[in-house]
Parts: C-alpha cells; sequence; structure tokens
C-alpha cells in the first residue's frame, strides 16, 4: 500500500512532531526553573535593573521611531477613509483605539523580538559556546538564577512600557499628521478620542497582551540561546529561530487574546 | 583526621550509553598538596575525567572521593558547597565577556561572600598582582591578548584560595613567554596557596617540566602513570609515542584506508 519513500516521509514527520513536542517540554522545564530560581534577582534588583537597561532603555530608539512612523500613516489612510463618510472628526478614535488595542502591543513585540530577544539569544548562545556558563557553574554560581532570571524579568517589565511609549509616539504621528498638516479640528481629536478609549476595554487588555508578549518573547529568546549548539552555526540558528518563532507566537497569541476579549462584540 | 590524599577514583567508569564507553576503570589518587597532571592525546577522555573530579558527570561506575566525601552522594547545594572549595581554569580562560578583569576576579567574591568592596579591591588587586596584571585590571576581555586572559582567569580560579585548582588544556594556543608564565604561575601558586592541582595536557614538555606526578590515558584507560622522569624512561611504546612526540607508532599516523597501491590503481 505505501511505498519505501512515503514511508519514510511519514517517519520523518513523526519525527519532527516528537521532536517539537520534546523541545516544548524541554522549554516548560526551563521556563519553571527559572521563576522558580527568581530568587536571587529580587534580592538583588540591581541585576534586574541592568538587564532593564540592555534590553528596555537600548530598544527605545527603534520603539519611538516605529510607533511615530506607524501613527503618522494612520493618520494620512484613516484620514482617506473617514473623510469618505464625512467623519474627519473620528481619526483621533481610529488612531488610538488601533495603536493601543492591536497595533501598541503587536508591533512592539515584534520589533521586541528582532532588536532584543534575538540579542539575548545571540548573548547566552555564545556564553554557552566560550564556557562561561560552565565556568559560572564550576564557581557554583546557578547560570539560571544569575544569567537567565534576571533578563526574562527584564524583558516581562520592559515589554509593556515600550508598549506603551509606541502607542504614545503613533498617537503624536497621528496628531501631527491629522491636526498639524492636513488641518483636522484640534478638540475634536482629542475629545473624541477621549470619549470613546475605555480604560479597561482598551487599554487594560492592550497592556495584558504585551505583558503576555513579553513573557512569550523573552522565554523562546532565553530557552533558544540557552539550548544552542555551542557553535557559531548553532548561535546564529538559534538566533533566526527566536525571531522567527517569536514573531509567530506573537502573532498567534494575539489571535486568541483578541478573540477572547472582544468575544461579547 | 584528613586523608593525604585530597582525591581518590576507584574503578570510575563513563558512558554515554552501551555503545560509547568513554573511560573505563580509573583508578588515581591525588595527594594534598601535590601537581598531578592528566595527559593523553585528543579523544582519549581528560576532560571527561576532570568533569567527573568537578561534579559536572557522575560516574556510571565506581567513585569520586574529594576530602572525604564521594560526589555521586551530594545534592545540588552539597556539590555546590564542595565547588566553593575549588578553582578551574577553562582552556581558553572562559572570562565574563561583560564584566572588566577587576569585576572577572571580584566575581565569586561578590558571589560567596558579604565582604565589604574595599576589602575586595584589596584582594582583587593582590590576585592580580600575582599574575602580573594589577595595572590591567580596568580592561575588558575583549582587550586582552591570549596569554593575558589566560592569566586573569588563574586569578580568578583562586579568587578564594581553593583546596583544588584545575586546569584544562592551560598550555594550548599560547605564545612561547605566555606558556612559561602560565606554566611557573601553576606551580607557584600551588605552592603558594597550599592547594593541589590537577592539569589536563597534552603538551607534554611544558607539563612534565611543573609536575610531581602523571597519570597517563589511552582510549579512556589508564595506561601507565609515574613521575615525569619515569615517564620519559618509560619503554611502553605508547607512553614513549607520546612523550617524544613520534609521528608513528602504536597510534597510527594514517587514518585507516585501503592500500594505497591499489588506491593509485598500480595493481
Amino acid at each position: 500500500m505505501f511505498n519505501r519513500g512515503s514511508i519514510i516521509n511519514i517517519r520523518g514527520i513523526g519525527h519532527h512532531i516528537v521532536d517539537g513536542v520534546l523541545r516544548f517540554g524541554y522549554s516548560a522545564r526551563f521556563i519553571a526553573l527559572t521563576i522558580l530560581h527568581s530568587g536571587t534577582c529580587f534580592r538583588r534588583p540591581r541585576l534586574i535593573v541592568r538587564e532593564l537597561y540592555f534590553t528596555g532603555v537600548l530598544s527605545l530608539i527603534i520603539i519611538l521611531v516605529s510607533g511615530l512612523f506607524v501613527g503618522m500613516v494612520l493618520g494620512f489612510q484613516g484620514y482617506q477613509t473617514l473623510k469618505i463618510y464625512g467623519s474627519e472628526s473620528a481619526l483621533g478614535v481610529l488612531v488610538a483605539l488601533s495603536l493601543v488595542r492591536e497595533l501598541g502591543p503587536v508591533v512592539s513585540a515584534l520589533l521586541f523580538a528582532s532588536r532584543a530577544g534575538s540579542a539575548m539569544t545571540a548573548e547566552i548562545g555564545l556564553m554557552k559556546a566560550t564556557e562561561q556558563l560552565s565556568a559560572m557553574e564550576m564557581m557554583a554560581v546557578d547560570p539560571i538564577a544569575r544569567v537567565v532570571a534576571p533578563r526574562f524579568w527584564a524583558g516581562v517589565i520592559s515589554m509593556p512600557l515600550l508598549a506603551a511609549m509606541f502607542s504614545a509616539m503613533g498617537i503624536y504621528g497621528g496628531y501631527l499628521i491629522g491636526v498639524v498638516v492636513i488641518g483636522v479640528d484640534q478638540g475634536s481629536f482629542w475629545s473624541q478620542m477621549q470619549s470613546a478609549v475605555d480604560f479597561r476595554e482598551d487599554i487594560v487588555n492592550g497592556v495584558i497582551k504585551s505583558v503576555v508578549f513579553g513573557i512569550a518573547v523573552t522565554w523562546i529568546a532565553l530557552f533558544e540561546g540557552y539550548d544552542a549548539p555551542p557553535t557559531a552555526e548553532g548561535v546564529s540558528g538559534a538566533t533566526t529561530r527566536t525571531v522567527v518563532t517569536s514573531s509567530l507566537a506573537v502573532l498567534g497569541l494575539d489571535f486568541i487574546l483578541t478573540a477572547f476579549m472582544f468575544r461579547g462584540i | 583526621m584528613a586523608s593525604d590524599n585530597l582525591i581518590e577514583i576507584s574503578g570510575v567508569g563513563y558512558s554515554y550509553d552501551k555503545r560509547r564507553t568513554i573511560l573505563s576503570d580509573i583508578d588515581m589518587v591525588i595527594p594534598r598538596g601535590k601537581v598531578v597532571a592528566i595527559m593523553g592525546i585528543s579523544g582519549s577522555g581528560k576532560t571527561t575525567l576532570l568533569r567527573l573530579i568537578g561534579g559536572a558527570l557522575k560516574p556510571t561506575q565506581g567513585s569520586v572521593k574529594i576530602d572525604g566525601q564521594f560526589t555521586h552522594d551530594l545534592d545540588r547545594e552539597g556539590l555546590y558547597r564542595m565547588r566553593r572549595r575549588m578553582g578551574m581554569l577553562f582552556q581558553f580562560g572562559a572570562l565574563f565577556t561583560d564584566l572588566s578583569v577587576f569585576d572577572n576576579v571580584a566575581f565569586q567574591m561578590r558571589e560567596h561572600t558579604d565582604l565589604p568592596e574595599a576589602m575586595i579591591h584589596d584582594l582583587v588587586m593582590m590576585k592580580l598582582h600575582a599574575v602580573g596584571l594589577r595595572g590591567a585590571h580596568h580592561l575588558m576581555p575583549g582587550e586582552l591578548s591570549g596569554g593575558m586572559a589566560r592569566r586573569v582567569a588563574l586569578a580568578r580560579s583562586t579568587a578564594l584560595d581553593p583546596m583544588l585548582i584545575m586546569y584544562d588544556e592551560p598550555f594550548t594556543g599560547l605564545d612561547p613567554i605566555s606558556l612559561g608564565v602560565i606554566r611557573n604561575l601553576v606551580r607557584k601558586l600551588n605552592d603558594a596557596l597550599g592547594s593541589t592541582s590537577i592539569v589536563v595536557t597534552h603538551d607534554v614538555q611544558e607539563a612534565l617540566d611543573v609536575v610531581d606526578y602523571v597519570y597517563y590515558l589511552s582510549e579512556g584507560v589508564m595506561v601507565a602513570h609515574g613521575t615525569p622522569d619515569e615517564l620519559r624512561a618509560s619503554k611502553d611504546p605508547l607512553v614513549h609515542q607520546f612523550v617524544w612526540g613520534e609521528a608513528d607508532g602504536p597510534v597510527a599516523y594514517q587514518y585507516p584506508s585501503k592500500d594505497f597501491s591499489e588506491e593509485l590503481e598500480l595493481v
């Protein structure tokens, strides 16, 4: 019924699935250990603050500039569409809701994965390849507690802050184009935005999304680095996998979270 | 009363699975205060043996006893307590690249002690002075030469005055001056700190000049041991080929292949 080639193909697919499940199991154990061994970095918050600088502060430029441009594009595109229905004054609402609910958390998480996630994977992968993690183990210092946990919490803390800054910058970009360049009424731009954006429904849900994305991206980045084969090829492959996997995870999780959050609509 | 031997290894074997045996039936004793070399060609199991002593691996057979404690009986906490009394120099230093030379040497002091920063400063400077790099305390690892990095790593591995210092290929890839410096430091630091040292290496002449005793491994089996002079005088063909660096002997120069004349289609 089956020839030899198709049996080999089926076996290959099965092997990939089993391998994927195994890796997911390892990564779940890894993140559980990271959370369990987080005591050290909470007792010494300087470890987290240092990583906040590398993951958060150094990502600011790309987040702020991208936010500004996304907001400016939204300003142009939104105005073009709203003008058809004579609702230009609702431009502020369109820009703010698009950013706070979706674009802020999602685009900043994608940028965070490319900027900070890839850097985390490469750094930890290289620390492993150059035996720095083994050296730490031999010095009776747990690398999960000393290296991984501070980076994890820094990622989880910085992601919602970066998403908030992205949204704020985007709203300012929309204001620049809509109000300053095109001439939409400033009063209606801000007042409609204020009355339409709900704190619980829009802002809190956006923050929840960005916290979940922060956990997912940082988890993937740290696991890929820690699990990378200790070679140049291994580290480069792990860095690529971090960007691809975490981007797909962000998009998939966004769909699931959106479906739950707006199921009543 | 503490035994004269810091390390006692008896009947140790290690294998990844049934088909891949790395070490079998290793017996060794390492007396306190001595510098002992573990030698052998690449792939002979030297580094695995060092990892077994450091507790990074557990033996699949036999036992490793360090300062009266069996390593395989220790839980993670116990192992970490033991490792605080050990120092290890990795092949290429393994310095933390995001920390300065000073912070690398201070790393263990800050992690494991409550010493005030002023005292840590003085201790780090003493360690760096011992390896001749006090003036380089502000440099980052990327700014160091290979020899300097190895010396900083040596200072770091002796930071807490360990009872045991392990060296994994300490002479590899060094220029002759750096090599001489590291070789002399191995001996000087061991004697000054009252430690015991294990040097895993295949750099024969450098090691034979400074060590007290040598264990020679081949394909995971201990085939010879003795003082450096005994090894130099050994008639064992395997040891003789290794010590004198002969191209051919029991370890064949040619990788197994079919007959050369057959390869060239001359027959």
